[in-house]
């Protein structure tokens, strides 16, 4: 590893340390925690789509699982909200390999269409289960209690999302130069040449697509007693997109490009809200204008113009 | 029972025709430069949404209909001059965003312009159902099935007969080859988004009368039409058709018979068993992968 891989990791821990003391108000408060909660989920998926180089379209499928699991069974079945969270993870990552496995003996296109698909059938599942998820109004979540502790108010919440992010960074870091980051960055480059040397291409894509969906079931557990209340929105389509967008923008397999994605678009629904009715309009002009100017993402483009490793 | 059955049938080959043409429009795209347009459902939209407003204004049908034709071509050669020629060979989730927003666009600038009401437009040639062994068919029906077949046959001429279409097909089997050869590919670029966009506004324009439309219809259709396009084998024109008729037609039965609240999530759960079982889809052709 070479020697100021954690500089980058320093410098995110100092800020997350001193911003809740500079953030003006609860709403910037309130913000900053998506925001975090969002970095957290994109590093994830970054890991997969930036690394190893395979598309998921379907990443909120797997927020919902997660989110909706926290929801359901301390609400309708009394569980403990962490036992509720542990299952939505460990009902994610089976799902995850059971789809994973065939699919990613397929390629580009196929894929996307694969985790497309089955985002789309789990929203519409969560749409139309009324009974148990609340239909398309959503339902409340009941509070997280942590050792007879109840994590309520904002602060707590500011100092739970910082830590998790802070580990998630370092994870992320760690995991890139480990052998099992150096064989997803091989089989991103050719997938031939890797095997020929030896990596079992298949088993190392359905490991990262596992994980990244278990950080995102476990980050939309976290989301939704958070927020003290899951909609289906949490789960379509466009939040998929939405994911992957973070991921494109900030720089694929750039750490900490995942970060500057996913603080500015969670931060982009809130300043164009002025745009009055033109909201999606320049979301959409804007998305374009990243990706033609500056197809790598922007922390990429930015470090080989500052002439600056990543 | 076959009354029923037939009934449910009419109508998912009526829908189906739609995504067929949204297939063909994806296929025609995706041949000539290995991208999924994620914006051609927005040319579905296009098509009905401009019908709509153009027959509301006060033009003959003829002229409207035309127009909302023309129009989204014009769009997507935009779209293509602006958007996807610049970033030529970008990596594919690259240029999957590129296409999302372009779609984000069209369907924000129509909810501006048009606001966020369900429009429908008159059937051309009438609302009296024709009655076979007991079930109904709707004339407006009978326009979707005629005027798809019409196109399914322009292209196959299209495609076999003429210069133009071989120098697209040839581009899709191997583009430097093709550019070697004297073709050039960024007209066979530019004419496949045309081609697509209007071929999508079509299908919108026709199956408006039966389902309505508004300025977000272009989603749902637009990934039903890519899952078509993946079941008919992604790149094969014929398949693309077969697929969207299929897709239609198990639509309309699952939505009859098993759970109509699940309707939409049907062409999704098809996708997924044929990836599961037949990976290269039901008419895809073997291919290799070149290291």
């Amino acid at each position: 590893m070479k020697k100021n891989a954690y500089f980058g990791l320093y410098i995110v821990m100092a800020i997350l340390a001193v911003l809740p003391f500079i953030v003006p108000n609860s709403f910037y408060l309130d913000l900053v925690i998506r925001m975090a909660i969002n970095a957290v989920i994109v590093l994830g998926l970054n890991l997969l789509i930036g690394f190893a180089g395979q598309i998921s379209l379907g990443h909120a499928g797997f927020l919902g699982i997660g989110a909706y699991a926290s929801a359901v069974l301390p609400t309708h079945f009394g569980w403990h909200p962490l036992l509720a969270m542990a299952a939505g993870a460990v009902v994610t990552g089976l799902l995850a390999g059971l789809v994973a496995r065939p699919i990613f003996k397929l390629k580009g296109h196929y894929l996307a269409m694969a985790t497309l698909g089955l985002g789309i059938i789990l929203n519409i599942a969560i749409r139309n289960e009324a009974q148990w998820t609340g239909g398309p109004d959503g339902m409340p979540v009941p509070t997280m209690g942590l050792f007879g502790f109840e994590l309520a108010s904002d602060k707590q919440w500011y100092w739970v999302v910082a830590l998790l992010l802070s580990v998630s960074v370092w994870a992320s870091l760690n995991l890139i130069d480990s052998p099992f980051g150096r064989a997803l960055r091989a089989l991103h480059g050719s997938e031939v040449a890797s095997q020929v040397v030896g990596v079992d291409v298949v088993r190392y894509k359905v490991a990262i697509f596992v994980m990244s969906a278990v950080f995102a079931s476990l980050m939309g557990s976290v989301t939704a007693h958070y927020v003290g209340f899951v909609t289906p929105n949490l789960a379509d389509f466009f939040h998929s997109i939405e994911l992957v967008t973070m991921v494109v923008i900030g720089g694929m397999a750039s750490v900490y490009g995942s970060l500057v994605g996913a603080v500015l678009l969670t931060a982009l629904p809130q300043a164009l809200a002025t745009f009055e009715g033109w909201e999606t309009v320049a979301f959409g002009s804007i998305l374009m204008l990243c990706m033609i100017f500056m197809p790598k993402g922007l922390v990429p483009t930015l470090a080989a113009k500052f002439g600056k490793g990543d | 029972m076959l009354a029923q059955f037939l009934q449910f049938l009419f109508s998912g080959v009526t829908v189906g025709a739609t995504y067929a043409l949204a297939a063909l429009g994806f296929t025609l795209i995706y041949n000539a430069s290995n991208v999924i347009n994620f914006a051609q459902g927005e040319f579905i939209m296009l098509g009905g949404m401009l019908a709509v407003y153009f027959t509301q204004a006060g033009l003959p049908l003829p002229v409207a209909l035309l127009l909302a034709i023309l129009i989204p071509a014009i769009v997507g050669i935009i779209v293509e001059k602006l958007a996807i020629e610049p970033v030529k060979g970008a990596e594919t989730v690259t240029l999957i965003i590129i296409t999302i927003g372009a779609s984000l666009v069209i369907r924000g600038l129509i909810q501006v312009w048009l606001g966020k009401n369900t429009f429908s437009l008159p059937a051309f040639s009438g609302d009296e159902p024709i009655q076979i062994l007991g079930a109904t068919l709707l004339p407006q029906s009978l326009w979707v099935l005629g005027v798809t077949a019409l196109v399914v046959i322009a292209l196959w001429y299209f495609f076999n007969r003429t210069l133009q279409g071989k120098a697209m097909l040839a581009t899709s089997y191997n583009r430097v080859a093709a550019e070697l050869v004297g073709i050039n590919t960024s007209w066979v670029l530019f004419m496949s988004f045309a081609m697509s966009a209007a071929l999508g506004a079509l299908g919108g324009i026709l199956v408006t009368p039966i389902t309505l439309t508004s300025y977000d219809v272009g989603i749902m259709l637009g990934l039903k039409g890519f899952v078509a396009a993946v079941v008919g084998g992604l790149g094969n024109g014929l398949g693309a058709v077969l697929g969207g008729l299929l897709v239609g037609i198990l639509e309309a039965m699952g939505a009859g018979y098993i759970s109509s609240s699940y309707k939409d999530a049907i062409p999704f759960v098809l996708i997924l068993l044929i990836l599961f079982f037949m990976p290269r889809g039901l008419f895809g052709g073997k291919s290799t992968d070149r290291v």
